[in-house]
């Protein structure tokens, strides 16, 4: 007698407990956003404080849901912008004002690296010590927009290169096959020299030091997206700083965080080198005061950039930059 | 250490020689048997290596052949854009080496308007052949490795290997050829031939070596980066030189470099680098694609053979170290008992029990010569104590005879002054002291008559029984002469002509003699070689009387000697002693001299006769304390007081 009843009693406290539970999620359902998030290449330090900040939980914190999409070569980021299939995007600042002027609605909602680590590496033994050597050398450059800042160079020095078109691999520089590579600091520099190049065999200019600086990785969205919900748009980009934050604060579980994505994505890098990527982005990333906002694209940057894409006719007309940036400094939190 | 038993002391040394030569011994067997194997290892290791670069070269050079021919076919002749396709699928149809192939042509090299030209056909997972068009929007070949790479360095070359574009989980490495239109100056590259295979032939080539338990041998390709490794969380991942980061070894990079610069060699290196454990690394190039072969030895695996049988080693030698310990404790054991026995037997000896029984040892060795020795020994010692208690007993005898020979020579010897009836005009007392049990010092002094004293005091040249006995004859002879009543120097002639008579032995006697008249104190004296007497006048220093010259009695019977006379005041004294005073020496060596001897007179003359004669004595004892006495000391010592008082 007394067993049966407190089995019930056992069945309608569980049920309880069950619908309370429901509620709950419920609501933190409704509360929260759902987003997707595409960086402009595939996972790798380069964006590790924003699969920190989906690992640690500050997207939410933020109210987002966020889906971290992979990128890549064969899927760019402002593809996946235009088809509205992503709410935010990561990408160079020459790529925005190249798809802006293209005429997609894309508006900058913060710059995260405003320096360049754009370089350009050549072998001393080719004869190459400074920059006026490049004269007559076979050069490998990216394509369009990641190439206008070597190309004002040569413009403005009156350098006659070879420019041989370069993709993913510095292997044709390795072999020989050209003697002037381009390369990011963080990635490419250190591969070459995980391939066994003695870094004092090499010759490196810096393309920001030489006056030639791409602010690169900066979030992007549509026009529309942020007209519609500016909060969580902002709200996105401080908690991608924070990841940002922790990532430099905590820098061997962020790298566990990217080795994660990194091993998923099955991509053939290494641990070491995604620490040498992790150490650089810290020398670029210039975080505001914690809860504050991401320095602005500055005007004499965007207007650099997209004079640069009109001489090289990537572009025919400047997109006016009031229109492209949203500034989150504006927008009150409700 | 210095008090162990012998057998301890054998023990150790022998065990510590042998354990030196079996450990040096050991080291060096353990020291070249390690460098032979070694050597032997890594000789095993070329020769794998070798065989397996060989090996893989074969198949890399079976693919690479096709390739070339159709680049050269398509460098000789012109092909229809409907032909190609039909070129490729022939390749990978008749080659089943190769996974997939392609012809790639510069844009518009082919046919006008035709940007992107490259039919490519590959082997499905069933078997069949798919063929496709490379080459849009999305896919722009021309910047690929596989095409850019052969164009810009006009040769053929392997590219990096890549993972599959299927997204599967093969590893591909694709051989691409360019082929050129027109010849020499004209020649214009049109475009290339790829083959790709994919690799896991070659990995499992590689990943079945295994040497020793944790050995293995790796693939790395033109860029370092692992294409086979035990651990496959490093292959595509990881490049030789990112180990060498990651570990932060110069060495591990330089040997990196060395590899993928095509060089051929043996490396040792540190534990923790390429295994847990120290290692060794042999590697060769695979030169036809700029590749690299490393095998990894384990060390400790490696020599474990060598531990194993130097364990062994170790194992015999301890025992026979053991075995050696046992024997050479019974050798000991042999040796020592018999000297056991023979050392109790010898403390019963050494307590003076010469009969006691030593014990019976019937050995030809050194043992029993000693047990010989010490039994001839104990003998020899017996025989000489026998003959030292009966020489002892001789020589107390003759102690004792000795002894009554003294007191005979002493009674000789007057004691007191007979009596003088009625008066008393004189006294004299006399001191002797032997050096040994019987002198050779004399003294005498006798009423020849009423009125006339004689006295004498003689030092014969020798001590002990001779000198005695010679004493004795002078004295006898002295005291016959004085009583014939002669002067002093006639006493004197007549004793020395009867000593030279029967003096066989050259010995000779110093003499004072003289004659004293009780009523007028007249002294007639003479002297033999003596000392002078002290003569001690009343109210006057004393003084050493003069004295004849007189040789010593015994040696030459024409000596000749002289009589002196002297009147005795009352009172006067006078002071007859033998060199055994004057000569008494001290503990530094000097004599008592006659100077002390006068000193010695200066403070007790005005004692009486016994008084002096007993503080001269006393003086010389002081004076020579410690110091055996050497000489007889004889004193006598004469007053005066006067006739008829």
């Amino acid at each position: 007698m007394i067993e049966s009843l407190m089995k019930t009693a056992a069945k309608v406290i569980g049920v309880f407990f069950f619908v309370l539970a429901m509620l709950g999620n419920a609501n933190a359902d409704q509360d929260r956003r759902q987003v997707s998030f595409v960086p402009q290449w595939m996972p790798q330090a380069q964006f590790a404080g924003y699969y920190v900040a989906l690992e640690k939980g500050f997207y939410e914190r933020y109210g987002l849901e966020v889906n971290i999409l992979r990128g890549g070569p064969e899927r760019p980021s402002a593809e996946w912008l235009k088809k509205a299939a992503v709410e935010f995007a990561t990408m160079f600042l020459s790529t925005a004002i190249v798809e802006r002027a293209k005429g997609t609605r894309l508006v900058n909602v913060g710059q995260i690296l405003s320096r360049s680590s754009q370089i350009l590496i050549a072998k001393k033994s080719c004869g190459i010590n400074s920059w006026q050597d490049l004269n007559g050398k076979k050069t490998g450059l990216w394509g369009a927009e990641l190439s206008i800042m070597p190309r004002a160079l040569f413009r403005r020095y009156g350098l006659q290169v070879a420019v041989i078109p370069q993709t993913s691999t510095v292997n044709l520089f390795l072999r020989g096959g050209v003697d002037v590579v381009s390369a990011m600091w963080y990635n490419e520099y250190h591969a070459i020299l995980d391939a066994g190049v003695e870094p004092e065999d090499l010759v490196v200019f810096h393309l920001s030091d030489l006056g030639f600086n791409l602010p690169e990785d900066g979030i992007y969205c549509l026009e529309s997206t942020f007209k519609d919900d500016p909060q969580s748009c902002c709200r996105f980009v401080r908690a991608s700083l924070e990841g940002w934050r922790y990532a430099f604060d905590h820098q061997d579980e962020a790298l566990d965080i990217v080795m994660k994505y990194v091993n998923e994505a099955r991509i053939a890098t290494n641990r070491q080198h995604q620490k040498w990527m992790l150490g650089h982005m810290r020398e670029v990333i210039d975080l505001p005061e914690p809860g504050g906002y991401q320095t602005l694209l500055k005007e004499e940057d965007y207007l650099a950039v997209a004079g640069e894409l009109m001489a090289n006719g990537l572009i025919d007309a400047i997109p006016a930059y009031s229109d492209f940036l949203e500034n989150c400094a504006d927008v009150n939190e409700k | 250490m210095k008090n162990r038993g012998l057998a301890f002391k054998l023990i150790l040394f022998t065990l510590s020689g042998t354990m030196a030569v079996f450990l040096s011994a050991f080291a060096y067997f353990y020291v070249s048997s390690k460098d032979s194997m070694t050597k032997c290892v890594e000789e095993n290791a070329r020769n794998l290596t070798h065989s397996t670069v060989h090996q893989i070269e074969k198949v890399l050079e079976g693919v690479q052949k096709v390739p070339l021919n159709y680049a050269s076919l398509l460098s000789a002749r012109n092909f229809e854009a409907g032909d190609i396709a039909g070129l490729v699928e022939r390749m990978v149809s008749t080659n089943l080496e190769i996974y997939g192939a392609a012809i790639a042509f510069e844009p518009d090299a082919l046919a006008a308007g035709a940007y992107y030209f490259a039919p490519y056909c590959y082997r499905k997972d069933d078997g069949h052949l798919m063929n496709v068009m490379l080459g849009d929007e999305s896919y722009h070949y021309f910047t690929m490795d596989w095409y850019q790479i052969p164009r810009e360095l006009n040769r053929a070359a392997w590219t990096e290997p890549y993972y599959d574009e299927g997204g599967g989980n093969m590893i591909m490495a694709t051989f691409s050829v360019p082929f050129y239109k027109g010849k020499d100056a004209e020649k214009r590259f049109q475009g290339v031939v790829t083959a790709d295979i994919a690799l896991h032939g070659l990995q499992q080539i590689v990943s079945a070596i295994r040497l020793y338990r944790s050995g293995y041998a790796f693939l790395i390709s033109r860029n370092g980066v692992f294409i086979t490794h035990p651990d496959s969380r490093l292959v595509m991942t990881n490049s030789i030189f990112s180990i060498a980061e990651v570990k932060n070894s110069s060495l591990l990079r330089r040997i990196g470099k060395d590899m993928i610069n095509g060089g051929e060699g043996l490396a040792a290196l540190e534990s923790g680098l390429l295994l847990p454990d120290k290692c060794r690394l042999y590697y060769a190039p695979l030169s036809s694609i700029g590749w690299s072969l490393g095998v990894v030895i384990p060390e400790h695996e490696l020599l474990e053979g060598v531990h194993r049988l130097g364990r062994m080693v170790i194992l015999i030698g301890l025992a026979g170290v053991f075995l050696m310990t046992i024997i050479v404790m019974l050798i000991a054991r042999r040796i020592t008992r018999p000297l056991k026995d023979l050392s109790a037997a010898t403390v019963e000896i050494a307590r003076g029990d010469l009969d006691a029984k030593l014990p019976d040892i019937q050995r030809g060795d050194e043992i029993g010569a000693l047990a010989r020795s010490f039994e001839e020994m104990r003998l020899a010692l017996k025989d000489y104590i026998k003959h030292l208690t009966e020489t002892t007993s001789a020589k107390e005898r003759i102690e004792s005879e000795l002894k009554i020979a003294r007191n005979i020579q002493m009674s000789f010897l007057p004691r007191a002054f007979p009596p003088l009836t009625g008066k008393n005009p004189m006294e004299i007392s006399a001191r002797l002291e032997p050096a040994r049990e019987i002198g050779g010092d004399l003294y005498d002094y006798s009423l020849i008559d009423d009125d006339h004293l004689f006295f004498a005091v003689g030092d014969v040249s020798d001590k002990g029984i001779p000198a005695a006995l010679f004493m004795a004859v002078t004295k006898t002879l002295l005291k016959g002469i004085a009583e014939t009543g002669l002067d002093p120097a006639r006493i004197l002639n007549r004793c020395n002509l009867e000593l030279c008579g029967e003096n066989d032995s050259m010995m000779f006697v110093t003499v004072f003699c003289g004659v004293l008249d009780l009523r007028t104190g007249r002294l007639k004296y003479s002297n033999a070689g003596h000392e002078p007497p002290v003569i001690v006048r009343r109210d006057a220093q004393p003084e050493f009387l003069p004295v004849p010259e007189g040789f010593l009695l015994g040696v030459e019977e024409e000596s000749s000697y002289q009589t002196m006379e002297i009147e005795l005041e009352p009172g006067d004294k006078l002071i007859v002693y033998t060199d055994g005073v004057t000569e008494a020496v001290n503990a530094a060596g000097e004599f008592y001299s006659h100077a002390n001897l006068m000193a010695t007179v200066r403070s007790c003359w005005s004692l009486s006769v016994e008084g002096i004669a007993t503080e001269i004595l006393g003086s010389v004892k002081l004076f020579s304390l410690g110091i055996p006495q050497a000489d007889d000391i004889t004193v006598l010592a004469l007053s005066f007081a006067g006739a008829e008082v």
